[in-house]
């Protein structure tokens, strides 16, 4: 009984394993030896063999010994396959010749080329989408930032307007319904009508989506930070006359869509547009049950709340990002997707657990016990459309691996799938009772979303962008900025969520121990302002991207001096008729 | 497959699965809970003062880090003496047509739970002091300063309530602070949080997770008293400070204190127990101890922390003696 306590005990363990390391080195050496000592023997055996057999070899043998020699030591010249003719490439198939001897320091990766499929108004409205997209993103994650400071300086100002419980939902609510939903309306734009092979219907409406989205963002902004809010629901903080042009935005769209899929001409659906116009759907359900302003006295509030907050995150920006990557991600590899089946099976096991699992934000809490029961069950749920999809996006890259490197694009999206795996699932290992009770109520919740909306949104969102505008406007941004922004996040992400979790997983546990409050306040400081630093590289990224974004539609572009052979004749023909006209 | 070609069929089939999975998880659970809940018998609804201070409460976005939920398990004992239940909720309603109800039991826990905050900290004086500086009580607390509800006059006017700041604090202002109205309902509102009695017969739900306690902390005779200093910082630090220096003109300091030092353990045990309201140059201080619900055992540890930090010298009391005390103050307390 007493040894089996105290091989339990930490300490002793520890101490074990560190006097085994010595004994078993030792073990390990003294085998080592006798082993050598035995080969060494045999090998002495093999030696005198072969002294006997060398002895003893005849004209014959010593003949085709000799034979063999000779053949061996033949050796190539150097120029047996010299054609007789002069090179050329009569093909035109090389390019980027370059000298080996050139440092390379930032590999070149592969260029966009302009698409032919779209017309310049289309363009134009959905650069109007991405470009306001980017100023909510700028905007939200500079509230973010200065929120992450305030942790590390609650004194940094004492205006009401920019008081902490004020800024924190003006970051939420507008990196949610600014920038992400924004963006992926834009690129919905750009994927609807491509998929089903139909001009979009309506640009008008797609115009007034914009503008009725932008205004409810603003609105919404301006008046949570004059402490005008809806009473406190995360991502619910608008009042629903504003979150209703949200709404009015989204069915005007929905509307828009489904007409053009209505006029398609390939026969099926692509299953791209059942994600897209499914989130559309639901996301106006969400809304619709969470804002409608006659109910929700008491406790139902907080269920409805649990459904609102969870399922604006998964069937909103999650099912609308996939539907995105299975149009984006094909076509950046060029070849099909692996299995549309898996991306059908994930479409329909995501809406069926999903919905469930919205209450595991409140568990332990007052809602009834067996709706917390079906909301941990949904999130063990959840394993299926996860692994699905995954496994559907890594196969589809699977032999395409090579492409990474020469892209600047899919690094963007290969960290979207690496985190909807990982994020998602981290949200089901959370949902169990025994982790929540160490992880609710801590910053483990903020890593945890900051994985998955920025780790997994965010960066697809940036993958599509920067494959879809030079598409759109024939320009590009500097491959060494887009390098850079792409690290900034990645490496900004893990310094922000990483101490975060460590500490809250350590604040949490000295929680059930029954540290007082304020110690465990004390002990979060250092993980705090590592999110701040992790925090200021992401903002820094943002600002990169914005000055892409602006290269990308703005670039002035230069002139090209002439290089190859076709437009060096065609510059010299137009040059010969300019002469020859001005002559006349 | 047809049905897949058929964007109507398709589209529909997938908002009707969604719709019928929100109406079984969502709508039908919040229609019940709102519908068969009723406020607990001892449940009065919020003054006009409350109610205002409880919308400042909701305009300042405090949810974002305090939660109102003592949850049922055994680390959230400390905000509350038994697990929340639906009727606790059940008194919100919505406000106006514009604005969803608040219950507030949001899903940070950077600052401390509020459930019972009105039990466990009632000074008037704390609280203004607190919203006005966090960190004029609390040297290491996070929370935002909210300056914007006190303002700043030459000479007191009658009805004004003056907080008292410590000079640091000040920045050189040599105006009198005064508590807005605002401020004044903010803290009635956070006064009247309590977490409310089951009627007599009902049984709270049990806390879960009960932390298991080892043979060696009941066997070991010094274990076995609670750590005085832990419950110095939980009960009694953010008035009279870690240092026990208090703070000038608003909480008395413990270091030096006659009271702390001296021989009359039955008046320290009783201004633990019941408060003190004898100085007019300091706050009022609470029924700390019966508010909070301290054991003889745990009011020994924080005497006996009192008189021997910070340079305070004097013996160690026992836990009979202040057992005998606190027997005292329940059963005169019971015959009112």
């Amino acid at each position: 009984m007493e040894n089996v306590q105290l091989l339990s005990e930490w300490g002793i363990l520890i101490t074990l394993v560190l006097i085994s390391i010595p004994v078993l080195t030792a073990a390990l050496i003294v085998i080592a030896k006798t082993k050598k000592l035995i080969a060494d023997l045999r090998h002495k055996r093999e030696f005198e063999a072969f002294q006997e057999y060398a002895r003893g070899l005849d004209a014959k043998e010593l003949e085709l010994l000799q034979k063999r020699k000779e053949e061996l030591a033949f050796k190539l010249q150097g120029n047996e396959l010299k054609g007789r003719q002069e090179p050329r490439d009569s093909r035109g198939m090389l390019g980027e010749i370059s000298e080996a001897e050139e440092l390379r320091f930032i590999p070149k990766k592969q260029r966009e080329e302009q698409s032919l499929y779209v017309s310049k108004d289309l363009a134009k409205l959905i650069l109007w989408y991405l470009g306001s997209s980017v100023i909510w993103l700028i905007f939200g994650t500079t509230v973010g930032e200065y929120l992450g400071i305030k942790f590390v300086a609650p004194d940094i100002d004492h205006e009401s307007w920019l008081s902490f419980g004020r800024l924190r939902p003006v970051h939420t609510n507008s990196v949610f319904w600014g920038w992400a939903s924004l963006a992926m309306i834009g690129l919905g734009y750009y994927v609807v009508p491509r998929v089903s092979n139909a001009p979009i219907v309506s640009l008008k409406k797609g115009y007034h989506t914009l503008v009725l989205i932008n205004l409810s963002v603003l609105l919404g902004s301006l008046s949570l930070m004059a402490g005008i809010n809806n009473g406190g629901g995360e991502y619910r903080e608008y009042v629903w006359p504003i979150m209703a042009l949200f709404g009015v935005g989204v069915i005007i769209s929905i509307i828009n869509f489904i007409q053009t899929i209505a006029t398609r001409t390939t026969k099926e659906v692509y299953v791209s547009n059942w994600y897209i116009v499914s989130a559309m759907m639901f996301v106006l359900v969400i809304a619709f049950v969470a804002y409608w302003p006659t109910w929700q006295n008491g406790l139902g509030e907080t269920i409805v709340q649990g459904y609102y907050m969870h399922q604006g995150v998964g069937m909103w920006f999650m099912l609308f990002c996939l539907g995105l990557m299975y149009f984006f991600l094909p076509h950046q590899l060029n070849k099909p997707i692996y299995s549309y089946s898996l991306g059908v099976l994930a479409f329909w096991t995501q809406i069926l657990f999903y919905t469930l699992i919205g209450t595991h934000h409140f568990i332990f809490s007052a809602i009834p016990w067996w709706l917390q029961t079906v909301a941990i069950v949904g999130s063990a749920g959840m394993v299926i459309p996860v692994v699905a999809g995954t496994t559907n996006f890594m196969l589809t890259f699977k032999g395409n691996w090579y492409k990474l490197r020469g892209s600047y694009t899919l690094p963007f999206y290969l960290v979207g799938i690496v985190f909807y795996f990982t994020g998602s699932l981290q949200g089901t290992a959370e949902a169990f009772r025994y982790t929540n009770l160490i992880w609710h109520f801590t910053d483990f919740t903020v890593a945890h979303s900051h994985l998955t909306m920025y780790g997994i949104i965010t960066f697809m969102l940036w993958g599509f962008i920067y494959t879809l505008v030079p598409r759109l406007t024939g320009k590009e941004a500097p491959q060494m900025s887009i390098g850079v922004h792409f690290w900034l996040a990645l490496i900004g992400l893990m310094f922000y969520t990483g101490p975060l979790m460590f500490g809250s997983t350590l604040r949490g546990l000295m929680w059930m121990d029954g540290t007082p409050f304020i110690e465990t306040v004390e002990f979060m400081a250092p993980f705090w302002l590592w999110r701040a630093v992790g925090g200021s590289l992401m903002w820094f990224s943002h600002i990169l991207f914005g000055y892409n974004f602006y290269l990308m539609v703005f670039k002035k572009v230069r002139e090209k001096v002439p290089q190859s052979a076709t437009e060096i004749l065609e510059a010299r023909e137009k040059l010969v008729t300019e002469q020859l006209s001005s002559q006349l | 497959m047809e049905f897949f070609n058929d964007h109507k069929k398709l589209f529909l089939a997938a908002f009707s699965l969604f719709i019928v999975l929100t109406l079984f998880v969502a709508i039908f659970p919040a229609i019940e809970n709102q519908e068969n809940n009723q406020p607990l018998p001892n449940y009065k609804p919020l003054t006009a003062s409350e109610l205002r201070g409880k919308n400042s409460f909701v305009s300042n976005g405090c949810v974002a880090c305090h939660t109102q939920q003592v949850r049922n398990v055994e680390m959230d004992k400390i905000w509350g003496e038994r697990p929340g239940i639906a009727a606790d909720y059940a008194g919100v309603e919505r406000p106006d047509f514009w604005r969803n109800s608040a219950t507030l039991m949001g899903t940070e826990r950077t600052g401390p739970d509020l459930t019972n905050v009105g039990k466990r900290q009632p000074s008037m004086a704390w609280n203004l002091l607190h919203l006005y500086q966090p960190r004029a009580v609390v040297p290491t607390s996070v929370m935002p300063s909210y300056k914007w509800l006190f303002e700043l006059k030459e000479k007191l006017e009658e009805d004004d309530v003056e907080v008292i700041v410590p000079s640091e604090f000040l920045q050189g202002e040599q105006r009198k602070i005064v508590a807005s109205q605002e401020a004044l309902d903010l803290v009635a509102y956070l006064q009247s949080l309590k977490q409310l009695s089951l009627p007599t017969g009902e049984v709270a739900d049990d806390f879960l997770y009960k932390k298991e306690i080892s043979e060696e902390s009941t066997s070991g005779l010094s274990l076995s008293m609670p750590d005085g200093e832990l419950l110095y910082t939980s009960n009694c630090a953010s008035c009279h400070q870690a240092n026990g220096e208090g703070l000038k003109g608003a909480f008395p300091p413990l270091k030096g204190s006659s009271i702390v030092l001296g021989d009359d353990i039955e008046l320290f045990v009783n201004i633990i127990m019941l408060g003190y309201d004898a100085r007019p140059e300091y706050a009022v201080m609470s029924a700390v101890g019966t508010n909070n619900d301290l054991s003889p055992e745990e009011v020994t540890a924080i005497i006996n922390h009192e008189r021997t930090s910070w340079g305070n010298d004097a013996s160690k009391v026992t836990v009979e003696e202040v057992k005998q005390i606190i027997d005292f103050i329940q059963l005169t307390s019971n015959n009112e």
